[in-house]
């Protein structure tokens, strides 16, 4: 290991160190926030751990975050706790298995449609479960979990997912994935079982986000299928990685803090003309900086170096 | 004469109506450059994604060195020992030359990676010329050069078979007498080449032996000479006499 990369390493080390006393010095308010932020940063680096390099745009994020929900507000009182989340883990990857297999075969548009598809047809199916099965739409969680825990869960998870897309870039898989996002049919033609190497990576992105939903589910008391199947949390995990840049791992923080901020403020101020903001915020990202704020980064350091050699 | 190492036998596409290739049949030695000629729609690169498994066979059966490849998937089939470059030249856009070789050296079913895929990289990128370019992005590159580097990235994954889509196709004089030199410098190492080409100096001054196809269907086979004289051959490119 060279010196560079083991400050790098150290000073990752001091950020989550840190990161870890913010309950400690944080109102209510401010935790809440930060669990807002830690909640958006797990669950868009998880799509873009996918979605970057394969180019796959998925908007099924709140099918698997909602199905974690849900498997907490199940089993939240039958298992030891650790035990609802290894099994929210296990429900999120085999679904997200048998959804890869099925749908990774589609391209382009073809793909998008079916993920969004798929995310209304979960929150149906839950709907029709409860309406003629139960015969109460919503549940109560009550699990024994305070809004500091639900803070450390977050964090270690978001070092889980950073971790593993690290290891994941620096793989062979790493390479395959990017060989298959410029150019599908040459992946296949050097040997790469292409539809392998999307599931196999569509199922970790997934299984992280039902992780994600089991963690928060403690936050609300009360679910029905249109809270913790709600469509705009997958769109908001888009344009957040797409603010923020899917190129790099790091990328999609740099789009989470600002439009978490963003967010807040809009739905405190314009309550009902929310959904028309985030579509606003959409298409201006898209149309200004379409590599995200690390690319605009990135280019201003090269234009720069080249005016410095120059 | 030695065992074919390829043996296509009676390979049949349909699309739609149109019988894109009808019933060929082709044997290729270890070490030959065999030519696949004929006019414009008659088949060639159908074939080719035929045996690289682009694309799937209505009939017929393929075979390397004995072994069925036409019911396998193209990676399997690449991973069998079949590497091809493309009629549109495919690099990968988004990297540099070097991670595109290292794409071919990576999956194939004699992987190499790390280190040791990084050093076979950049001996290959010497190898067809781009030496000094390693860490340049592909998007930079000319079209020559793409040329170079994605014969580099079919070069990395050893294959017993090489399958060339008109890879001299829109070069210069100049690049054209580059490309030839590095095909024959393939020659020399023993590879074994199938190559679509329309470039009639190159398969003069390449191929050992070459088939020629027209409307899908097998028309002639032989010594470069032989088939550009044959009649069906003229016929084929130029029409009847008396048409």
């Amino acid at each position: 290991m060279s010196a560079r990369n083991i400050a790098v390493a150290a000073a990752l080390a001091a950020l989550v160190i840190s990161l870890a006393f913010v309950p400690s010095v944080a109102n209510g308010y401010q935790l809440s926030l930060a669990i807002n932020i830690m909640n958006y940063t797990v669950l868009a680096t998880a799509w873009t751990l996918f979605s970057g390099p394969t180019r796959y745009v998925s908007l099924a994020t709140v099918a698997f975050f909602g199905i974690g929900a849900y498997t907490v507000a199940v089993l939240g009182e039958v298992l030891a706790w650790p035990l609802v989340l290894l099994v929210a883990f296990a429900i999120g990857f085999v679904l997200s298995l048998i959804v890869g297999l099925s749908t990774l075969r589609l391209s382009g548009v073809y793909f998008v449609i079916f993920t969004f598809g798929l995310a209304e047809l979960v929150r149906q199916f839950v709907t029709w479960y409860e309406v003629n099965v139960t015969r109460t739409l919503g549940r109560y969680v009550f699990v024994d979990i305070t809004t500091e825990q639900i803070y450390w869960q977050l964090l270690a998870l978001a070092v889980v997912v950073f971790a593993s897309g690290y290891l994941i870039q620096r793989s062979k898989l790493g390479l395959a994935l990017r060989v298959i996002g410029d150019d599908e049919a040459v992946a296949r033609h050097v040997g790469i079982n292409t539809t392998h190497a999307k599931v196999v990576l569509f199922a970790f992105s997934a299984s992280f986000m039902t992780l994600a939903g089991a963690v928060m589910a403690p936050r609300w008391t009360y679910i029905d299928p249109a809270i913790a199947f709600n469509p705009v949390v997958s769109f908001q995990v888009l344009i957040m990685a797409l603010l923020g840049g899917v190129h790099r791992l790091y990328g999609p923080v740099f789009g989470v803090i600002p439009l978490v901020m963003l967010f807040e403020v809009l739905l405190a101020k314009f309550p009902n003309h929310f959904s028309i903001m985030v579509g606003i915020a959409f298409l201006l990202i898209v149309y200004a900086i379409p590599r995200g704020i690390v690319g605009l980064i990135e280019g201003a350091q090269l234009s720069l170096s080249r005016m410095k050699g120059a | 004469m030695s065992a074919p190492l390829l043996s296509v036998s009676g390979l049949t596409r349909r699309f739609g109506g149109l019988v894109a290739v009808d019933g060929v049949t082709l044997e290729i030695h270890p070490g030959e450059i065999v030519g696949l000629l004929g006019p414009n729609g008659s088949g060639k690169t159908t074939v080719l994604n035929l045996i690289s498994g682009a694309l799937k066979s209505d009939a017929g059966s393929v075979s390397l060195r004995g072994r069925a490849l036409e019911k396998l998937p193209a990676f399997k089939i690449a991973r069998e020992g079949v590497a091809r470059t493309f009629q549109l030249v495919r690099v990968l856009g988004s990297m540099t030359c070097k991670e595109n070789v290292v794409a071919g050296l990576a999956f194939g079913a004699k992987s190499r990676w790390g280190a040791e895929a990084d050093a076979a990289a950049e001996n290959l990128l010497t190898r067809v010329g781009l030496g000094t370019r390693a860490n340049v992005m592909t998007s930079e590159l000319t079209y020559i050069d793409q040329k170079r580097l994605e014969l580099a990235r079919a070069l990395a994954m050893q294959p017993e078979l090489l399958l060339l889509d008109e890879w001299l196709a829109g070069l210069n004089p100049t690049e054209l007498r580059d490309g030839i030199e590095l095909v024959r410098s393939l020659r020399a190492e023993g590879r074994t080449i199938l190559m679509v080409e329309h470039v009639m100096d190159a398969i003069r001054s390449l191929c050992d032996r070459c088939y020629v196809m027209n409307a899908g269907k097998k028309i002639a086979e032989g010594t470069p000479k032989d088939v550009l004289a044959h009649p069906e051959v003229i016929r084929a490119y130029l029409g009847d006499a008396d048409a």
